[in-house]
Protein backbone atom coordinates (compact mmCIF):
# COMPACT_ATOMS: atom_id res chain seq x y z
CA UNK A 1 0.00 0.00 0.00
CA UNK A 2 2.65 2.58 0.95
CA UNK A 3 4.66 1.54 -1.68
CA UNK A 4 1.80 2.22 -4.25
CA UNK A 5 1.57 5.80 -2.77
CA UNK A 6 5.42 6.38 -2.78
CA UNK A 7 5.51 5.55 -6.45
CA UNK A 8 2.32 7.73 -7.58
CA UNK A 9 3.50 10.60 -5.57
CA UNK A 10 7.17 10.15 -7.54
CA UNK A 11 4.91 9.76 -10.55
CA UNK A 12 2.87 13.32 -10.41
CA UNK A 13 6.10 14.63 -9.14
CA UNK A 14 8.35 13.38 -11.89
CA UNK A 15 5.30 14.38 -14.50
CA UNK A 16 4.58 18.13 -12.87
CA UNK A 17 8.48 18.66 -13.03
CA UNK A 18 8.32 17.60 -16.73
CA UNK A 19 5.27 19.39 -17.83
CA UNK A 20 6.59 22.38 -15.92
CA UNK A 21 10.14 22.57 -18.52
CA UNK A 22 8.09 21.48 -21.31
CA UNK A 23 5.67 24.70 -21.05
CA UNK A 24 9.08 26.63 -20.65
CA UNK A 25 10.42 24.62 -23.83
CA UNK A 26 7.47 25.17 -25.83
CA UNK A 27 7.25 29.10 -24.82
CA UNK A 28 10.95 29.35 -26.08
CA UNK A 29 10.07 27.18 -29.44
CA UNK A 30 7.03 29.31 -30.35
CA UNK A 31 8.84 32.38 -30.00
CA UNK A 32 11.69 31.14 -31.79
CA UNK A 33 9.12 29.58 -34.82
CA UNK A 34 7.27 32.64 -34.82
CA UNK A 35 10.22 34.63 -35.50
CA UNK A 36 11.70 32.40 -38.28
CA UNK A 37 8.18 32.86 -39.97
CA UNK A 38 8.71 36.41 -40.01
CA UNK A 39 12.15 36.88 -40.94
CA UNK A 40 13.43 37.48 -37.46
CA UNK A 41 15.53 35.63 -34.96
CA UNK A 42 13.55 35.88 -32.00
CA UNK A 43 14.93 35.30 -28.42
CA UNK A 44 18.57 34.51 -28.76
CA UNK A 45 20.51 36.14 -25.96
CA UNK A 46 19.10 34.72 -22.55
CA UNK A 47 21.17 31.59 -22.04
CA UNK A 48 22.94 29.53 -24.84
CA UNK A 49 20.39 30.10 -28.46
CA UNK A 50 18.34 32.03 -25.80
CA UNK A 51 17.09 28.56 -24.15
CA UNK A 52 16.94 30.49 -20.91
CA UNK A 53 14.61 33.25 -21.78
CA UNK A 54 11.36 32.16 -20.98
CA UNK A 55 13.36 30.99 -17.33
CA UNK A 56 13.93 34.81 -16.82
CA UNK A 57 10.04 35.87 -18.52
CA UNK A 58 8.51 33.53 -15.34
CA UNK A 59 11.79 35.21 -13.08
CA UNK A 60 9.59 38.70 -14.27
CA UNK A 61 6.45 37.79 -13.77
CA UNK A 62 7.43 36.33 -10.38
CA UNK A 63 8.67 39.98 -9.49
CA UNK A 64 5.25 41.83 -10.37
CA UNK A 65 3.02 43.49 -8.23
CA UNK A 66 -0.39 41.60 -7.96
CA UNK A 67 -2.81 44.28 -9.52
CA UNK A 68 -6.68 43.21 -8.15
CA UNK A 69 -9.12 45.84 -9.83
CA UNK A 70 -11.27 47.27 -7.15
CA UNK A 71 -14.97 46.31 -8.21
CA UNK A 72 -13.10 42.61 -8.68
CA UNK A 73 -14.45 39.78 -6.80
CA UNK A 74 -11.64 39.06 -4.72
CA UNK A 75 -12.16 35.16 -3.93
CA UNK A 76 -13.07 34.50 -7.33
CA UNK A 77 -10.51 36.19 -8.95
CA UNK A 78 -7.52 34.43 -7.15
CA UNK A 79 -9.60 31.46 -8.25
CA UNK A 80 -9.96 31.29 -11.52
CA UNK A 81 -6.52 30.88 -12.51
CA UNK A 82 -5.67 27.96 -9.88
CA UNK A 83 -8.84 26.28 -12.04
CA UNK A 84 -7.49 26.67 -15.07
CA UNK A 85 -3.72 25.27 -14.04
CA UNK A 86 -5.36 22.39 -12.10
CA UNK A 87 -7.30 21.12 -14.69
CA UNK A 88 -4.76 21.69 -17.50
CA UNK A 89 -2.08 19.86 -15.08
CA UNK A 90 -4.52 17.25 -14.15
CA UNK A 91 -5.34 15.64 -17.49
CA UNK A 92 -2.30 15.05 -17.85
CA UNK A 93 -2.49 11.96 -15.55
CA UNK A 94 -4.23 9.36 -17.76
CA UNK A 95 -2.42 9.41 -20.69
CA UNK A 96 -0.02 6.50 -20.87
CA UNK A 97 3.36 7.48 -22.70
CA UNK A 98 4.83 3.97 -22.53
CA UNK A 99 3.64 0.37 -21.61
CA UNK A 100 5.19 -0.90 -18.46
CA UNK A 101 9.09 -0.23 -17.62
CA UNK A 102 10.88 -2.22 -15.14
CA UNK A 103 12.42 -0.49 -12.08
CA UNK A 104 13.87 -2.49 -9.06
CA UNK A 105 12.07 -5.84 -10.02
CA UNK A 106 8.47 -4.00 -9.90
CA UNK A 107 6.42 -3.28 -13.14
CA UNK A 108 5.67 0.66 -12.98
CA UNK A 109 2.60 1.44 -15.63
CA UNK A 110 3.74 4.50 -17.66
CA UNK A 111 0.87 6.52 -16.63
CA UNK A 112 -0.15 8.54 -13.58
CA UNK A 113 -3.68 6.74 -13.38
CA UNK A 114 -4.83 3.97 -15.24
CA UNK A 115 -8.54 4.97 -15.33
CA UNK A 116 -10.99 2.72 -17.52
CA UNK A 117 -12.73 5.22 -18.59
CA UNK A 118 -9.56 7.57 -19.39
CA UNK A 119 -11.14 9.00 -22.43
CA UNK A 120 -14.41 10.58 -20.75
CA UNK A 121 -11.92 11.71 -17.55
CA UNK A 122 -10.36 13.57 -20.29
CA UNK A 123 -13.42 15.17 -21.97
CA UNK A 124 -14.84 16.00 -18.50
CA UNK A 125 -11.62 17.94 -17.35
CA UNK A 126 -10.80 19.88 -20.72
CA UNK A 127 -14.91 21.51 -20.48
CA UNK A 128 -14.03 22.11 -16.75
CA UNK A 129 -11.28 24.69 -17.69
CA UNK A 130 -13.63 26.86 -19.59
CA UNK A 131 -14.79 27.57 -15.38
CA UNK A 132 -11.55 28.84 -15.09
CA UNK A 133 -11.24 31.33 -18.30
CA UNK A 134 -15.21 32.23 -17.86
CA UNK A 135 -15.40 33.21 -13.84
CA UNK A 136 -11.82 35.41 -14.38
CA UNK A 137 -13.90 36.98 -17.55
CA UNK A 138 -16.68 37.48 -15.03
CA UNK A 139 -15.28 38.59 -11.66
CA UNK A 140 -12.09 41.04 -13.34
CA UNK A 141 -15.61 43.22 -13.54
CA UNK A 142 -14.73 44.30 -16.93
CA UNK A 143 -16.57 44.10 -19.88
CA UNK A 144 -13.69 43.07 -22.31
CA UNK A 145 -12.76 40.31 -20.09
CA UNK A 146 -16.68 39.33 -19.67
CA UNK A 147 -16.94 39.30 -23.41
CA UNK A 148 -13.91 37.13 -23.68
CA UNK A 149 -15.28 34.74 -20.65
CA UNK A 150 -18.23 34.53 -22.78
CA UNK A 151 -16.96 33.72 -25.92
CA UNK A 152 -14.77 31.19 -24.46
CA UNK A 153 -17.98 29.17 -22.67
CA UNK A 154 -19.58 29.71 -26.19
CA UNK A 155 -17.13 28.32 -28.08
CA UNK A 156 -16.50 25.73 -26.00
CA UNK A 157 -20.29 24.38 -25.91
CA UNK A 158 -20.33 24.30 -29.70
CA UNK A 159 -16.82 22.21 -30.30
CA UNK A 160 -17.02 20.08 -27.13
CA UNK A 161 -20.03 17.83 -29.00
CA UNK A 162 -18.32 17.65 -32.36
CA UNK A 163 -15.02 16.74 -31.01
CA UNK A 164 -17.01 14.11 -28.40
CA UNK A 165 -18.62 12.59 -31.42
CA UNK A 166 -15.63 12.34 -33.21
CA UNK A 167 -13.92 10.32 -30.62
CA UNK A 168 -16.88 7.61 -30.39
CA UNK A 169 -15.62 6.96 -34.08
CA UNK A 170 -12.48 5.77 -32.42
CA UNK A 171 -14.13 4.30 -29.43
CA UNK A 172 -16.21 2.13 -32.40
CA UNK A 173 -13.01 0.81 -33.41
CA UNK A 174 -11.04 0.18 -30.17
CA UNK A 175 -14.16 -0.72 -28.31
CA UNK A 176 -12.53 0.41 -25.70
CA UNK A 177 -12.55 3.93 -23.11
CA UNK A 178 -9.21 3.08 -21.52
CA UNK A 179 -5.96 5.27 -23.52
CA UNK A 180 -3.99 2.35 -22.77
CA UNK A 181 -6.19 0.11 -24.87
CA UNK A 182 -6.84 2.45 -27.78
CA UNK A 183 -2.48 2.91 -28.41
CA UNK A 184 -2.50 -1.08 -27.83
CA UNK A 185 -5.29 -1.72 -30.59
CA UNK A 186 -3.11 1.02 -32.73
CA UNK A 187 -0.05 -0.54 -32.43
CA UNK A 188 -0.65 -3.71 -34.41
CA UNK A 189 -0.25 -3.37 -38.56
CA UNK A 190 -2.98 -2.61 -40.82
CA UNK A 191 -1.20 -4.00 -44.46
CA UNK A 192 1.77 -3.25 -46.13
CA UNK A 193 3.38 -2.37 -43.20
CA UNK A 194 1.62 0.55 -42.40
CA UNK A 195 0.52 0.64 -38.68
CA UNK A 196 -3.20 0.63 -37.47
CA UNK A 197 -2.91 4.20 -36.23
CA UNK A 198 -6.40 5.58 -35.85
CA UNK A 199 -5.63 8.66 -38.65
CA UNK A 200 -5.74 6.19 -41.62
CA UNK A 201 -8.89 4.43 -40.34
CA UNK A 202 -10.82 7.65 -39.39
CA UNK A 203 -9.39 10.49 -41.13
CA UNK A 204 -12.41 12.41 -40.75
CA UNK A 205 -12.72 11.92 -37.17
CA UNK A 206 -8.57 13.33 -37.11
CA UNK A 207 -9.35 16.42 -38.98
CA UNK A 208 -12.67 17.33 -37.25
CA UNK A 209 -10.86 16.53 -33.18
CA UNK A 210 -7.90 18.55 -34.67
CA UNK A 211 -9.91 21.66 -35.13
CA UNK A 212 -11.76 20.92 -31.74
CA UNK A 213 -8.60 20.84 -30.31
CA UNK A 214 -7.68 23.87 -32.05
CA UNK A 215 -11.17 25.66 -30.35
CA UNK A 216 -11.11 23.63 -27.05
CA UNK A 217 -7.09 25.30 -26.45
CA UNK A 218 -8.24 28.43 -27.49
CA UNK A 219 -5.23 28.82 -30.12
CA UNK A 220 -5.40 30.62 -33.45
CA UNK A 221 -7.54 30.38 -35.62
CA UNK A 222 -10.03 30.10 -32.80
CA UNK A 223 -8.85 32.50 -30.12
CA UNK A 224 -11.57 34.64 -29.71
CA UNK A 225 -11.66 34.96 -26.09
CA UNK A 226 -8.29 36.51 -26.00
CA UNK A 227 -8.80 38.36 -29.32
CA UNK A 228 -6.48 41.67 -28.09
CA UNK A 229 -7.38 43.60 -31.33
CA UNK A 230 -11.13 43.50 -29.97
CA UNK A 231 -10.78 42.48 -26.54
CA UNK A 232 -7.89 43.99 -25.10
CA UNK A 233 -6.42 41.06 -23.39
CA UNK A 234 -9.73 39.32 -23.14
CA UNK A 235 -10.29 37.08 -19.73
CA UNK A 236 -7.00 38.11 -18.84
CA UNK A 237 -6.95 41.93 -19.25
CA UNK A 238 -7.29 42.39 -15.42
CA UNK A 239 -4.19 40.02 -14.36
CA UNK A 240 -0.71 40.60 -13.87
CA UNK A 241 1.71 38.87 -12.05
CA UNK A 242 2.29 35.55 -10.51
CA UNK A 243 -1.61 34.89 -11.82
CA UNK A 244 -1.28 36.26 -15.40
CA UNK A 245 1.41 33.50 -15.63
CA UNK A 246 -0.36 30.76 -14.26
CA UNK A 247 -3.01 31.74 -17.43
CA UNK A 248 -0.25 31.58 -19.77
CA UNK A 249 0.72 28.25 -18.13
CA UNK A 250 -2.59 26.80 -18.06
CA UNK A 251 -2.70 27.92 -21.98
CA UNK A 252 0.72 25.91 -22.90
CA UNK A 253 0.10 22.51 -20.86
CA UNK A 254 -3.33 22.71 -22.80
CA UNK A 255 -1.66 22.67 -25.84
CA UNK A 256 0.84 20.20 -24.57
CA UNK A 257 -2.35 17.77 -23.40
CA UNK A 258 -4.12 18.76 -26.50
CA UNK A 259 -0.80 17.16 -28.48
CA UNK A 260 -0.53 14.50 -26.51
CA UNK A 261 -4.45 13.42 -26.97
CA UNK A 262 -4.21 13.92 -30.28
CA UNK A 263 -1.06 10.88 -30.98
CA UNK A 264 -2.82 9.34 -27.92
CA UNK A 265 -6.24 8.72 -29.86
CA UNK A 266 -5.00 9.18 -33.69
CA UNK A 267 -1.58 8.78 -34.35
CA UNK A 268 -1.13 5.45 -32.49
CA UNK A 269 0.10 7.15 -29.00
CA UNK A 270 3.51 5.64 -27.54
CA UNK A 271 3.45 2.55 -29.93
CA UNK A 272 6.67 3.01 -31.79
CA UNK A 273 5.79 1.06 -35.48
CA UNK A 274 7.53 -1.77 -36.88
CA UNK A 275 8.91 -2.54 -32.61
CA UNK A 276 9.27 -6.20 -33.29
CA UNK A 277 11.79 -5.97 -36.54
CA UNK A 278 14.38 -4.58 -33.90
CA UNK A 279 13.75 -6.74 -31.26
CA UNK A 280 13.49 -4.63 -28.52
CA UNK A 281 12.54 -5.93 -25.25
CA UNK A 282 11.70 -4.97 -21.74
CA UNK A 283 13.23 -1.10 -20.61
CA UNK A 284 14.95 -0.44 -24.31
CA UNK A 285 11.47 -1.29 -25.82
CA UNK A 286 9.78 1.19 -22.69
CA UNK A 287 12.11 3.94 -23.92
CA UNK A 288 11.84 3.89 -27.23
CA UNK A 289 8.10 3.63 -26.67
CA UNK A 290 8.30 7.09 -24.42
CA UNK A 291 10.70 8.57 -27.14
CA UNK A 292 8.19 7.65 -29.91
CA UNK A 293 5.74 9.83 -27.55
CA UNK A 294 7.72 12.86 -27.02
CA UNK A 295 8.46 12.88 -30.99
CA UNK A 296 4.93 12.41 -32.31
CA UNK A 297 3.66 14.80 -29.22
CA UNK A 298 6.21 17.40 -30.43
CA UNK A 299 5.50 17.22 -33.84
CA UNK A 300 2.13 17.77 -33.51
CA UNK A 301 3.18 20.85 -31.13
CA UNK A 302 5.35 22.12 -33.57
CA UNK A 303 2.13 21.31 -36.27
CA UNK A 304 -0.58 23.97 -33.66
CA UNK A 305 2.40 26.59 -34.14
CA UNK A 306 2.66 26.74 -37.67
CA UNK A 307 -0.99 26.50 -37.57
CA UNK A 308 -0.67 29.76 -35.71
CA UNK A 309 0.88 31.65 -37.92
CA UNK A 310 -0.14 30.59 -41.16
CA UNK A 311 -4.09 31.22 -40.58
CA UNK A 312 -5.86 34.50 -39.35
CA UNK A 313 -8.31 34.84 -36.76
CA UNK A 314 -12.05 33.63 -37.74
CA UNK A 315 -14.73 36.27 -36.92
CA UNK A 316 -17.12 34.73 -34.02
CA UNK A 317 -20.04 34.39 -36.42
CA UNK A 318 -17.94 32.16 -39.01
CA UNK A 319 -16.36 30.35 -35.94
CA UNK A 320 -20.31 29.55 -34.46
CA UNK A 321 -21.10 28.31 -38.05
CA UNK A 322 -17.85 26.49 -38.63
CA UNK A 323 -18.78 24.33 -35.27
CA UNK A 324 -22.71 23.93 -35.87
CA UNK A 325 -23.13 23.67 -39.67
CA UNK A 326 -20.18 22.35 -40.45
CA UNK A 327 -17.91 20.25 -37.62
CA UNK A 328 -21.03 18.85 -36.27
CA UNK A 329 -22.90 17.50 -39.34
CA UNK A 330 -19.63 16.17 -40.27
CA UNK A 331 -18.78 14.16 -36.97
CA UNK A 332 -22.47 13.27 -37.48
CA UNK A 333 -21.84 11.62 -40.81
CA UNK A 334 -18.88 9.82 -39.87
CA UNK A 335 -20.09 8.26 -37.10
CA UNK A 336 -23.27 6.95 -38.62
CA UNK A 337 -20.85 5.73 -41.66
CA UNK A 338 -18.42 3.79 -39.15
CA UNK A 339 -21.07 2.52 -36.92
CA UNK A 340 -22.85 0.64 -40.14
CA UNK A 341 -19.56 -0.54 -41.41
CA UNK A 342 -18.80 -2.47 -38.32
CA UNK A 343 -21.95 -3.42 -37.89
CA UNK A 344 -22.25 -4.99 -41.59
CA UNK A 345 -18.23 -6.27 -40.47
CA UNK A 346 -19.85 -7.82 -37.39
CA UNK A 347 -22.23 -9.09 -39.71
CA UNK A 348 -21.03 -10.81 -42.18
CA UNK B 1 -10.46 39.09 -51.64
CA UNK B 2 -9.52 39.95 -55.04
CA UNK B 3 -6.86 38.37 -57.51
CA UNK B 4 -5.51 40.24 -60.49
CA UNK B 5 -8.07 42.96 -59.69
CA UNK B 6 -10.63 40.89 -59.91
CA UNK B 7 -13.56 40.68 -56.72
CA UNK B 8 -13.61 36.59 -55.70
CA UNK B 9 -16.78 35.66 -53.93
CA UNK B 10 -17.82 32.35 -52.47
CA UNK B 11 -19.46 31.53 -55.20
CA UNK B 12 -16.69 31.32 -57.40
CA UNK B 13 -14.22 28.75 -55.36
CA UNK B 14 -14.27 25.82 -56.88
CA UNK B 15 -14.98 22.39 -54.24
CA UNK B 16 -11.34 21.83 -52.84
CA UNK B 17 -11.30 25.60 -51.71
CA UNK B 18 -14.29 25.75 -50.19
CA UNK B 19 -13.02 22.54 -48.63
CA UNK B 20 -10.33 24.79 -47.08
CA UNK B 21 -8.16 22.10 -45.86
CA UNK B 22 -5.89 22.04 -49.39
CA UNK B 23 -5.85 25.53 -48.60
CA UNK B 24 -4.44 25.08 -45.34
CA UNK B 25 -2.18 22.82 -46.33
CA UNK B 26 -0.82 25.25 -48.78
CA UNK B 27 -0.58 28.06 -45.98
CA UNK B 28 1.58 25.84 -44.27
CA UNK B 29 3.77 24.93 -46.90
CA UNK B 30 4.41 28.92 -47.39
CA UNK B 31 5.16 29.38 -43.41
CA UNK B 32 7.17 26.48 -43.72
CA UNK B 33 9.59 27.87 -46.54
CA UNK B 34 9.90 30.63 -44.58
CA UNK B 35 11.39 29.23 -41.73
CA UNK B 36 14.30 28.84 -43.85
CA UNK B 37 14.33 32.16 -45.40
CA UNK B 38 17.17 34.83 -44.65
CA UNK B 39 16.27 37.02 -41.46
CA UNK B 40 16.79 40.39 -41.93
CA UNK B 41 17.52 41.12 -38.05
CA UNK B 42 20.78 42.75 -37.69
CA UNK B 43 22.23 41.64 -34.27
CA UNK B 44 22.52 45.40 -33.04
CA UNK B 45 25.39 46.23 -30.27
CA UNK B 46 27.66 43.85 -31.70
CA UNK B 47 27.09 44.76 -35.61
CA UNK B 48 25.57 47.84 -36.59
CA UNK B 49 23.35 48.91 -39.55
CA UNK B 50 25.56 51.04 -42.32
CA UNK B 51 22.60 53.58 -43.80
CA UNK B 52 22.58 54.16 -47.39
CA UNK B 53 23.21 57.86 -48.77
CA UNK B 54 19.51 58.77 -48.60
CA UNK B 55 19.19 58.04 -44.83
CA UNK B 56 18.43 61.18 -42.52
CA UNK B 57 20.30 60.58 -39.36
CA UNK B 58 20.85 63.90 -37.38
CA UNK B 59 21.25 67.39 -38.84
CA UNK B 60 24.86 68.69 -39.19
CA UNK B 61 26.52 71.76 -40.17
CA UNK B 62 29.19 71.58 -42.59
CA UNK B 63 33.05 72.87 -42.00
CA UNK B 64 34.53 73.77 -44.23
CA UNK B 65 38.77 74.97 -44.05
CA UNK B 66 38.06 75.23 -40.15
CA UNK B 67 34.98 77.55 -40.45
CA UNK B 68 31.01 76.56 -40.67
CA UNK B 69 29.72 77.47 -44.20
CA UNK B 70 26.66 78.59 -42.76
CA UNK B 71 26.03 82.58 -43.58
CA UNK B 72 22.74 82.38 -40.83
CA UNK B 73 20.38 83.20 -43.26
CA UNK B 74 17.44 81.74 -41.02
CA UNK B 75 15.83 80.10 -43.50
CA UNK B 76 16.26 76.36 -41.68
CA UNK B 77 14.98 77.94 -38.96
CA UNK B 78 11.42 79.25 -40.88
CA UNK B 79 10.97 76.14 -42.93
CA UNK B 80 11.55 73.59 -39.57
CA UNK B 81 8.25 72.20 -38.95
CA UNK B 82 9.01 71.36 -35.27
CA UNK B 83 10.23 74.63 -34.57
CA UNK B 84 14.11 72.87 -33.75
CA UNK B 85 15.93 75.47 -34.66
CA UNK B 86 17.55 78.94 -33.19
CA UNK B 87 19.95 80.61 -35.07
CA UNK B 88 21.57 84.02 -34.00
CA UNK B 89 23.60 86.08 -36.62
CA UNK B 90 26.56 88.07 -35.98
CA UNK B 91 28.95 89.74 -38.75
CA UNK B 92 32.38 88.30 -39.59
CA UNK B 93 35.53 89.57 -41.72
CA UNK B 94 35.61 86.67 -44.02
CA UNK B 95 34.07 86.67 -47.28
CA UNK B 96 30.39 85.74 -46.27
CA UNK B 97 29.93 88.70 -43.97
CA UNK B 98 27.82 86.72 -41.83
CA UNK B 99 28.20 83.81 -38.84
CA UNK B 100 25.73 82.29 -37.00
CA UNK B 101 27.05 82.88 -33.27
CA UNK B 102 24.42 80.74 -32.09
CA UNK B 103 23.26 77.59 -33.26
CA UNK B 104 21.00 74.92 -31.80
CA UNK B 105 18.93 72.52 -32.91
CA UNK B 106 16.71 70.88 -30.03
CA UNK B 107 17.51 67.21 -31.10
CA UNK B 108 13.63 66.23 -28.63
CA UNK B 109 11.92 68.46 -31.33
CA UNK B 110 13.78 67.35 -34.25
CA UNK B 111 11.78 65.58 -36.84
CA UNK B 112 14.23 64.47 -39.34
CA UNK B 113 12.42 65.68 -42.37
CA UNK B 114 15.51 67.16 -44.23
CA UNK B 115 13.49 70.20 -44.87
CA UNK B 116 16.22 72.85 -43.43
CA UNK B 117 18.69 70.38 -45.60
CA UNK B 118 16.34 70.97 -48.71
CA UNK B 119 16.02 75.01 -47.84
CA UNK B 120 19.58 75.57 -47.09
CA UNK B 121 21.10 77.94 -50.21
CA UNK B 122 25.18 77.23 -48.71
CA UNK B 123 24.54 73.20 -48.42
CA UNK B 124 25.54 74.27 -44.72
CA UNK B 125 23.13 72.25 -43.11
CA UNK B 126 23.10 68.36 -43.66
CA UNK B 127 21.37 65.07 -42.53
CA UNK B 128 23.85 62.98 -41.15
CA UNK B 129 23.98 59.16 -41.01
CA UNK B 130 24.35 59.38 -37.38
CA UNK B 131 21.21 57.69 -36.03
CA UNK B 132 22.30 56.61 -32.20
CA UNK B 133 20.94 60.03 -29.83
CA UNK B 134 20.56 59.68 -26.58
CA UNK B 135 20.33 62.27 -23.83
CA UNK B 136 19.58 62.21 -20.25
CA UNK B 137 17.85 65.92 -20.32
CA UNK B 138 16.26 68.05 -22.26
CA UNK B 139 19.05 70.24 -21.52
CA UNK B 140 21.17 67.70 -23.21
CA UNK B 141 19.38 67.41 -26.19
CA UNK B 142 20.09 70.89 -27.28
CA UNK B 143 22.93 70.05 -29.81
CA UNK B 144 25.12 73.74 -29.91
CA UNK B 145 27.90 74.55 -32.37
CA UNK B 146 30.00 72.34 -30.55
CA UNK B 147 27.82 69.25 -31.26
CA UNK B 148 26.71 70.45 -34.49
CA UNK B 149 30.17 70.88 -36.74
CA UNK B 150 31.70 68.27 -38.49
CA UNK B 151 34.16 68.31 -40.91
CA UNK B 152 32.90 68.15 -44.63
CA UNK B 153 35.34 65.29 -45.13
CA UNK B 154 33.08 63.21 -43.08
CA UNK B 155 29.71 63.87 -44.57
CA UNK B 156 30.98 63.72 -48.56
CA UNK B 157 29.07 60.58 -49.57
CA UNK B 158 25.60 62.70 -48.19
CA UNK B 159 26.82 65.85 -50.19
CA UNK B 160 27.66 63.49 -53.44
CA UNK B 161 24.08 62.51 -52.97
CA UNK B 162 22.67 65.24 -52.75
CA UNK B 163 24.49 66.67 -56.09
CA UNK B 164 23.45 63.57 -57.85
CA UNK B 165 19.59 63.68 -57.07
CA UNK B 166 18.96 67.12 -56.94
Amino acid sequence: MLETAIIAVAKIVLTLITLLTLVVLTVYTERRVSAFVQDRVGPNRVGPKGLLQAVADVVKLLMKEDIVPKSANKPIHDLAPMISIGVAMSTFAVIPIGSTMEIFGRQIDMMIADVNIGILYVLALTSMGVYGITLAGWSSNNKYSLLGGLRSSAQLISYELSMGVSIIGVLLISGSLELDEIVGKQASSLWAGIPAWNVFLQPVAFVTFVVAAFAETNRLPFDLPEAEPELVGGYHTEYSGLKFGLFMLSEYVNMIVASAIIVTLFLGGYAFPWAGQFGLSGNSLALAEVLTFCVKTGLVMFFIIMIRWTLPRFRYDQLMRLGWKVMLPIALANLVVTASILALMNWA
Amino acid sequence: MSQNGKMIRKKDLNFWQRVYIPEILKGLRLTFMALFRRKITIQYPEKRFTPPDSFRGRPVLVEENGVERCVACGLCSRVCPALAIEVQANETPLEKERFPERFEINMVRCIFCGFCEEVCPEEAIIMSKEYELVFESQQEAVFGKDKLLVPIEKVRDRLEFLHKHR
